[in-house]
């Protein structure tokens, strides 16, 4: 697999562990927490078995980066009413099929009758309403930059070709509020941030440059390979020891700092910023993204009526501490609800859902 | 939080190409990508959308800055330009 | 659980549930208890003679025809799968019909021709038969359920619960073909690969690993659920743990990507064709080299070795020098985005 298999090569992999702990050991000191906010590294992470070679003063935590994990349970209910209204199909990524709402889940709506479909891509969604013209066919928009212009795209196709079945219910979330948020709290200690390679790709490495400023924290903007992952790590290392915290693109291959401007350009004619509720971190300015008024058509807030989800509605079951390991203040083990009464078929919070979130990764691998 | 993959891209019919990836062949729409990508080139491709196209010469430094950074590490750290 | 959702039926954790905590306890008898591919007995009233196995199982497949097969074949191999996984030479096979009204003749005609091709290369009679019609709507135009019956080899002896500390493991060949070819079918998904279904009959395969090693400890063939799901079935049972060494997954690179694609872990999906084999380490040599003989075999390899540590666990060696555990599968694998 090219581009692909080149930056798993064990024996450079090897070099790099090798690296990254004499690396670790010449800085010496207080351990250091290193976030890296993706599902998809933490996911990565695992998979490879990273977490186990580092030195004992570097320490990775996750973040927020979960789409999936970061759905409040209440925007999951409201799919799930809606795929029980006579003349609706849902249309979602698999991702979202198992995460439960206060209730249920999509698929258990499934079982109990409701129309849902699981799609790979938004445009598979826009076939289903093509294919589909007597149901109303709404897409759960879930995902940060990466994903949602590809929403914006399938949007834009719909309203080009006037299909008139077809909404977004959206739920996406844009990741530097998030990040701000964390830092401004005060409560998460981070010494440096492995940033998300693909959401990256689009908003550019640039986009971290107050963040890094503000914070005083380095940022390196990394891929998802082992060699990526290691690297961004002795980047990060070297940053420290330098006592320097700038913005860095260990992931050149796929991101630049100005990001893909064709992308957000469409996503802006499309989406516009509003505040949205986060599991775990409540309500962040403008980190949520509304459909703009000229697609009113297709927002499924207008289209079925809804009412926006109230703030105490986002709030997590009892006894489970995701909201605290979505801020890497805790890790998985640390919830008691953790292997007992929450594991990946009975999950209680968002982090046990996705297969990419903190405690599913921890339940799976370790 | 996103899985992408890099493919080849196979041939291009407006804002729709067919990619590759070791044998397993894909249409994905190039209405987010952000450079027009030619046949032959690699595209990272996101739920059934190129979001980038790679650059050869880029993917090529970066793999010779995976190897500055091990020399680096060699040297100690500090040694910031 | 108050419905039963498709993850029950996904060959996971989900599936062990429903098994033990809704049918066993009311189905359950000393012969059932062991869930083994199949039951092994002997007729009553003549304790040391010949032994039974028998087994038994539905067919439910979208599409119903697909590269390297069909649900016609798929039906004939699995049921003489599970047999051969008992030790057992299959014999005859029951086949039952659910169709759904307005299904296709000429496809039915092409499902049993399939059938009769699969049976006669298994060597295996269809005896007995049942048809039922059910309206449009109650079924996905066809399910086959079929049941076998076959005897098992004298001096054979293998169970879920035979695995010991040192043994070896052996995959008779490639990782997830048909879990792949399937999924690249599915409707939704549109990729393509030039990959076939590995759906086989393993009677044939499995004798001449058992006349090499007629000490084989466990056989399981990696259906729903795949390779992962089985060790840690095996592991349980055997109340051992394992090491897997990734680079030794003998794994085509089509399914490579196509999971890297999809975000899915071939480790969990399924196989129609291949066999593992828990051996003792004085035989494994023997049984891969007759495994790899084999027209069904010329992939085996040996991909890991059974501990006493970690009992109940399946570990796996990333070629870094790293380690992560393989557990079972939770519900079904669904593609994913992130």
């Amino acid at each position: 697999m090219k581009y692909i298999d080149e930056y798993r090569d064990p024996v450079a992999v090897r070099e790099l562990i090798q690296a990254v702990s004499t690396t670790a050991q010449r800085i010496g000191g207080e351990p250091l927490r290193f976030m890296e906010v993706c599902g998809t590294h933490t996911m990565a992470i695992f998979r490879f078995g990273l977490r186990q070679i580092l030195p004992g003063n570097v320490e990775l935590i996750s973040g927020p980066g979960c789409p999936v994990c970061v759905t409040a349970m209440a925007e999951v209910d409201r799919i799930v009413e809606l795929s029980r209204r006579e003349g609706v199909l849902v249309a979602t990524f698999g991702d979202m099929l198992r995460v439960p709402g206060r209730e249920i889940s999509l698929a258990q709506a499934k079982a109990q009758g409701g129309r849902v479909e699981v799609v790979y891509s938004t445009l598979e969604a826009l076939e289903l309403a093509r294919k589909n013209k007597e149901a109303q066919v709404v897409f759960m928009g879930v995902g940060f930059e990466t994903t949602a212009p590809t929403v914006a795209a399938a949007l834009f196709q719909a309203a080009g070709e006037g299909i008139s079945n077809f909404s977004v219910l959206s739920c996406h979330k844009l990741l530097p509020p998030a990040l701000e948020a964390l830092l401004s709290g005060g409560k998460a200690k981070v010494h440096g941030f492995l940033m998300p390679g693909h959401v990256s790709t689009m908003i550019g490495a640039g986009a971290y440059e107050p963040l890094a400023r503000e914070h005083k924290v380095p940022c390196v903007v990394t891929g998802f390979e082992p060699r990526d992952i290691l690297s961004g790590i002795l980047m990060l290392l070297r940053e420290r020891a330098a006592h320097s915290h700038r913005v860095l693109i260990q992931y050149s291959r796929g991101v630049s700092w100005e990001g893909n401007t064709r992308a957000m350009g469409l996503l802006e004619r499309v989406f516009q910023p509003r505040d949205s509720l986060w599991r775990g971190l409540g309500r962040i300015p403008d980190s949520g993204l509304a459909l703009r008024p000229e697609f009113q058509g297709f927002d499924a807030e207008r289209v079925f009526d809804l009412q926006p989800v109230p703030e105490t509605e986002a709030q997590d079951p009892p006894g489970c501490r995701c909201g605290e390991v979505l801020q890497g203040l805790i890790t998985p083990p640390q919830c008691g609800l953790f292997g007992r009464r929450c594991d990946p078929q009975n999950p209680v919070g968002p982090c046990m859902v996705s297969s990419e979130g903190t405690c599913a990764a921890y339940y799976k691998y370790n | 939080m996103c899985l992408a993959v890099p493919m080849e891209v196979l041939s291009i019919e407006g804002d729709l190409a067919r990619v590759d990836q070791a044998g397993v062949k894909t249409r994905v729409s190039l209405m987010i990508c952000d450079e027009p990508p030619q046949v032959g080139d690699y595209v990272i491709v996101h739920a059934g959308f190129a979001i980038h196209r790679l650059d050869p010469e880029t993917a090529h430094e970066s793999l010779s800055l995976l190897a500055d950074l091990l020399a680096a590490a060699d040297e100690g750290p500090g040694r910031e330009e | 659980m108050s419905r039963i959702l498709l993850d029950h039926g996904s060959g996971g954790k989900t599936s062990q549930e429903l098994i033990e905590q809704v049918i066993l306890p009311r189905l359950a008898n000393p012969l059932l208890a062991p869930l083994n591919d199949g039951a092994v007995f002997e007729l009553p009233g003549q304790a040391g003679g010949q032994r039974l196995a028998m087994t038994t199982d539905s067919y439910t497949v979208s599409p119903i025809f697909f590269p390297g097969g069909d649900i016609g074949s798929l039906a004939v191999h699995g049921t003489v799968n599970d047999l051969a996984m008992c030790g057992a030479e299959p014999l005859y096979l029951s086949a039952g019909l659910i169709l759904e009204e307005g299904f296709d003749l000429s496809d039915l005609e092409r499902i049993l021709d399939s059938m009769r091709g699969a049976a006669e290369e298994a060597g295996v009679a269809i005896v007995t038969g049942d048809t039922k019609v059910v309206e449009r709507g109650s079924a996905d135009g066809i399910f086959i359920n079929t049941a076998g019956l076959g005897m098992v080899r004298p001096g054979v002896s293998v169970s879920g619960q035979g695995a010991r500390p040192g043994d070896r493991i052996i995959l008779s060949g490639t990782v997830a073909d048909h879990g792949v070819t399937i999924l690249s079918q599915r409707k939704g998904l549109s990729f393509s690969t030039e990959l076939r279904s590995d759906s086989a009959p393993l009677n044939g395969l499995v004798r001449a690993m058992l006349t090499a090693a007629p000490g084989i400890r466990c056989l399981r063939d990696p259906t729903r659920g795949g390779v992962a799901t089985t060790l840690n079935e095996i592991a349980a049972q055997s109340r051992v743990g394992m090491i897997l060494e990734e680079d030794a997954l003998p794994l085509r690179e089509e399914v490579r990507s196509a999971c890297e694609l999809l975000g899915l872990d071939p480790l969990y999906l399924a196989n129609e064709g291949k066999v593992l084999a828990v051996v003792g380490p004085e035989e494994a040599d023997r049984v891969l080299k007759a495994a790899q003989e084999h027209k069904y075999g010329r992939q085996a390899a040996l991909i890991g070795r059974v501990t006493a540590e970690n009992p109940g666990r399946v570990l796996l060696q990333t070629p870094y020098g790293t380690s992560r555990v393989v557990g079972m599968l939770a519900g079904e694998q669904l593609p994913r985005i992130c």
